[in-house]
C-alpha cells in the first residue's frame, strides 16, 4: 500500500566522478599516474566505444602490423649484418643531392616458384593437413553427437574431459606421445605384451606419427563447435523422420549431419589453417622425410639466416590459405542469401 | 559493480609497470651457453667470489645463438659461438673487441691453439677459446661387432660406403643435423677439400650422402647421447665430449656394451667453440670478469673434468683428470692433429646452396 506521493529524486549536480577522476585531479598534470588515471576515467566514461577500440587496436598491432613488416621483409635482400637484411627504402646522396631509394626485390618469390623444394612443401603441407583434418573430423563427429545426446547432467563434464588436456602444455603432451609411440614404447609394448604383433611397429618419426599428433593436439577444435551446431538441433526432427518412415541412418545423413554443417566447417577450418604451418608436431614426432612449410621456414630462418625468404615463405603460406577461404565464405553467404525466404 | 573490478585491475596493472624498472640495481652478468656445457657449479663459485649474479641460458645449435646475435639486443654479455660462427658474426659487426687489460689470465692459454683459431679470428680480438672437440665416430662395441665381425672400426669408410653402412642400419645409426660438420667430412672422404668454397665440389657431397641416406634412422645432434647410452641405436657421426658424456652414461646404467670414439684415420674436423662479447652488451665490465675467471686453470680444468672437452688452457693441463688428458680421443697426439681440418664459413649464396643440399639429402627416401 502506498502512502501518498513518493519524494522526487533529488536533482543530483552530474554524475558523482569517479575515483580515477579525483586521482586525476589531485595528482600533477604530468606524473604517470595522472596519465593512467585520466586515460583510465576515459575509458569510464565511454565505455562502449572502448569496447569496439580494443578489438580494432589488438587487430592492427597484433595483425597489421607484424604482417606489413614481413610483406616488407619479403621484398628486401638477405646481407650478413645486424639485423641481417637489406633496408628497403634508403636515403642515397648523390652528388649533395638526396635521393630516396626503394629497391623491391622480387627474387625471394622468383626462388619460391622456381625451387621444386618449396613447391613440394607446400604440397606436402596441404596435403599433411588435409588428411589430418579429414581423420580429426572422423573422431570428433561421433565424440561431439555423443555428448550432445548425454543426458543433460552429463554433459558439462564430458565437456570438460574433452578441454581438459589444454590445462596442460602443448609441448608436454606432444612429448609424451614419443614415449608412447617409439620402438620401446608404451603402445609397442602394449601390442607385443597382447602378441598381436612379434616386432615393434616404427611410428615414430613417419608421417603416421604426425597424422596421430595433429588428430590428438586439434581435437577439441573440432568437437567443440560440432557439439554446438548438435546441441541446438531440435530432438523432434529426428522423432518426426523416423515416424515417418525413415531409417535412423538416413535421418542421420539427411537431418544431423545438414544441421551440424556449420558446426563442421567451423572445426574444419580450425584444425587445417594451423596444421598447414604446424611446426612443433613434424618436428617431434615426424621423420626426416615429413616435408612440411613450417619446417622449411624454420630452416630459412634459423639456419640460412635468410629472413627475407623465410618471409617470402610466410606470406605465400597466407595467400594460399586466406584466398580459398574468402572464396568459400563469399559463396556461403551467396548461397545463404539465395535461400532465403523471398 | 564490474566497473570497479575492472579499474581495481587496470590500477594494479598500472602500478605494475610504475614499480617494476626500479628494481634490479645488483651487478650481474647474463650468460648464453651451451646445453650440458659446464660445471654448474663453477658458476656458483664465481657468484660467491665476485657476488656478481650469474643469470645463465642455454642453447642447443649455434643457429638459435646466431639469429638471436643478428636481431640485436639479445642482452647477454657473453655467448659461447663456435669458430666459424663467430667469424661470421665478426663480419657482420656483432661483437666487440676484448680488452686485454681486463683479462690477465689470457697468459694461460695454449698459443699453438691461439694460432689456430686465428683462422676465424685473425688477431686473437673478439674470441677466447672455452673448449674445442673433434667430430667423429662413435659406436657401440659388442653391437657393430655383431655385424662386422673382424672389421676394425678406424674410417670414414663405414660411414660413407652404403655397403658398410647398411650392416649397421637395423641396430640404428644417428647422424648430427649440422650440414657444415656432415658434408665437409663426406668431401674429405671422397679426397676433395673439406673446406672447398667451389659449389661444384660441394655438390659431389650430395650423391655420397644420398647413397647412405636409407641407413640413417634420424638427423638430430642432441638427441645421440641417449640413445647410445640406452642401447637404442649402435652407430652415430657425433662430437667427442658427447660420446664420453654417452659412455660415462652407459657405465652409470650398468648396460654391459662399451661405447667408444673414434677419430677416423682419414681426418676429422676440429672445431673450438669461443667465448665472445656482443656489441650492445648491458655489463661488458661484468662480462670480461667472467670471461677472466673462466681462464683461470683450476677453473677452466674443472669445467674440462665435468664436460670432458679439451680446452685450449695450456696452464690447467695438470689439473685435468689423468684419464681424459691421456684419451687421444679428447687431446689427440701431435700425429693425430695434423690429420685433423678446420672449415671456414660460407658466404650467403654457398650457405644457401649447402641448406638446400642437407634438405635433400634430409627428405630423400
Amino acid at each position: 500500500m502506498q502512502q501518498g506521493r513518493p519524494a522526487p529524486p533529488p536533482i543530483s549536480p552530474g554524475p558523482p566522478p569517479t575515483p580515477f577522476e579525483v586521482l586525476d585531479r589531485t595528482l600533477p598534470p604530468t606524473s604517470p599516474w595522472a596519465i593512467g588515471a585520466r586515460l583510465i576515467s576515459l575509458i569510464e566514461k565511454r565505455g562502449r566505444s572502448a569496447v569496439i577500440f580494443i578489438p580494432y587496436v589488438w587487430l592492427v598491432l597484433f595483425f597489421l602490423v607484424p604482417f606489413f613488416i614481413v610483406l616488407k621483409l619479403s621484398f628486401s635482400e638477405a646481407v650478413l649484418a645486424q639485423p641481417p637484411y637489406a633496408p628497403l627504402l634508403d636515403l642515397v646522396d648523390e652528388a649533395g643531392n638526396w635521393y630516396l631509394s626503394a629497391r623491391f626485390n622480387l627474387s625471394n618469390y622468383i626462388t619460391l616458384l622456381t625451387d621444386d623444394l618449396y613447391v613440394r612443401a607446400y604440397l606436402s603441407s596441404l596435403k599433411i593437413a588435409a588428411t589430418a583434418t579429414l581423420l580429426t573430423l572422423a573422431v570428433a563427429l561421433p565424440l561431439a553427437y555423443a555428448i550432445a545426446r548425454a543426458p543433460e547432467s552429463w554433459r558439462l563434464t564430458l565437456l570438460m574431459l574433452i578441454i581438459l588436456p589444454f590445462w596442460t602444455s602443448f609441448l608436454i603432451r606432444v612429448y609424451a606421445w614419443i614415449g608412447i609411440l617409439k620402438n620401446e614404447g608404451l603402445l609397442n609394448a602394449l601390442l607385443l605384451g597382447l602378441g598381436l604383433i612379434s616386432e615393434p611397429l616404427i611410428i615414430l618419426n613417419t608421417n603416421v606419427a604426425v597424422y596421430i599428433g595433429i588428430v590428438y593436439s586439434y581435437l577439441p577444435f573440432m568437437v567443440l563447435p560440432i557439439y554446438a551446431s548438435f546441441d541446438r538441433m531440435d530432438p523432434s526432427l529426428i522423432e518426426a523422420a523416423i515416424d515417418l518412415g525413415c531409417r535412423p541412418s538416413t535421418s542421420f545423413w539427411k537431418i544431423t549431419v545438414p544441421i551440424a554443417f556449420p558446426g563442421i566447417v567451423a572445426g574444419c577450418m580450425l584444425v587445417f589453417i594451423p596444421a598447414v604451418g604446424e611446426f612443433v608436431i613434424p618436428d617431434l614426432l615426424g621423420g626426416s622425410q615429413t616435408l612440411m612449410i613450417g619446417r622449411l621456414l624454420w630452416v630459412e630462418f634459423f639456419s640460412n639466416r635468410d629472413w627475407p625468404l623465410a618471409s617470402a615463405v610466410a606470406i605465400v603460406l597466407l595467400l594460399i590459405l586466406v584466398l580459398p577461404i574468402m572464396y568459400f565464405q563469399r559463396s556461403q553467404a551467396r548461397r545463404a542469401e539465395r535461400e532465403a525466404p523471398q | 559493480m564490474k566497473r570497479s573490478w575492472i579499474s581495481a585491475v587496470l590500477s594494479v596493472l598500472l602500478l605494475a609497470t610504475v614499480l617494476l624498472p626500479a628494481a634490479a640495481a645488483d651487478r650481474v652478468v647474463r650468460v648464453y651457453n651451451w646445453s650440458d656445457y659446464i660445471d654448474e657449479a663453477i658458476l656458483k663459485d664465481f657468484e660467491a667470489e665476485t657476488g656478481i649474479k650469474v643469470i645463465y641460458d642455454v642453447y642447443d645449435s649455434n643457429d638459435i645463438l646466431e639469429t638471436k646475435l643478428l636481431a640485436g639486443k639479445s642482452g647477454y654479455d657473453v655467448v659461447f659461438p663456435s669458430g666459424n660462427f663467430l667469424s661470421r658474426q665478426i663480419q657482420a659487426g656483432v661483437f666487440q673487441k676484448l680488452d686485454r687489460s681486463a683479462l690477465p689470465n689470457w697468459k694461460n692459454l695454449d698459443p699453438s691453439i691461439m694460432q689456430l683459431v686465428t683462422r676465424y679470428d685473425p688477431g686473437n680480438d673478439y674470441g677466447v677459446p672455452y673448449m674445442w672437440g673433434t667430430t667423429g665416430i662413435a659406436f657401440n662395441e659388442e653391437a657393430v661387432q655383431k655385424r662386422l665381425p673382424d672389421q676394425k672400426i678406424d674410417s670414414w669408410r663405414f660411414v660413407f660406403e652404403p655397403e658398410l653402412l647398411k650392416k649397421l642400419a637395423d641396430c640404428g645409426v644417428y647422424m648430427l643435423d649440422a650440414a657444415d660438420e656432415i658434408i665437409p667430412a663426406a668431401l674429405n672422404f671422397i679426397g676433395e677439400n673439406p673446406d672447398s668454397k667451389d659449389p661444384a665440389v660441394i655438390e659431389k657431397a650430395e650423391a655420397v650422402l644420398k647413397a647412405i641416406k636409407p641407413s640413417i634412422r634420424k638427423f638430430h645432434s642432441s638427441e645421440n647421447i641417449n640413445a647410445l647410452a640406452n642401447g637404442d641405436i649402435c652407430f652415430a657421426v657425433m662430437w667427442s665430449g658427447d660420446a664420453n658424456i654417452a659412455r660415462t652414461r652407459a657405465e652409470e646404467a650398468n648396460k654391459t656394451f662399451v661405447i667408444k670414439y673414434i677419430i677416423p684415420k682419414e681426418g676429422a674436423q676440429l672445431w673450438f667453440d669461443m667465448m665472445a662479447m656482443p656489441k650492445d652488451a648491458p655489463h661488458p665490465k661484468e662480462g670480461l670478469e667472467f670471461i677472466n675467471y673462466m681462464m683461470r686453470p683450476e677453473v677452466i680444468a674443472k669445467a674440462t673434468n665435468y664436460v670432458t672437452y679439451a680446452n685450449a688452457n695450456a696452464a690447467s693441463k695438470p689439473l685435468v683428470n689423468k684419464d681424459i688428458l691421456d684419451d687421444p680421443n679428447i687431446y689427440p697426439p701431435p700425429e693425430v692433429m695434423k690429420r685433423l681440418f678446420v672449415v671456414t664459413p660460407y658466404d650467403q649464396k654457398l650457405q644457401r646452396l649447402v641448406t638446400r643440399i642437407w634438405q635433400r639429402v634430409k627428405t630423400a627416401s
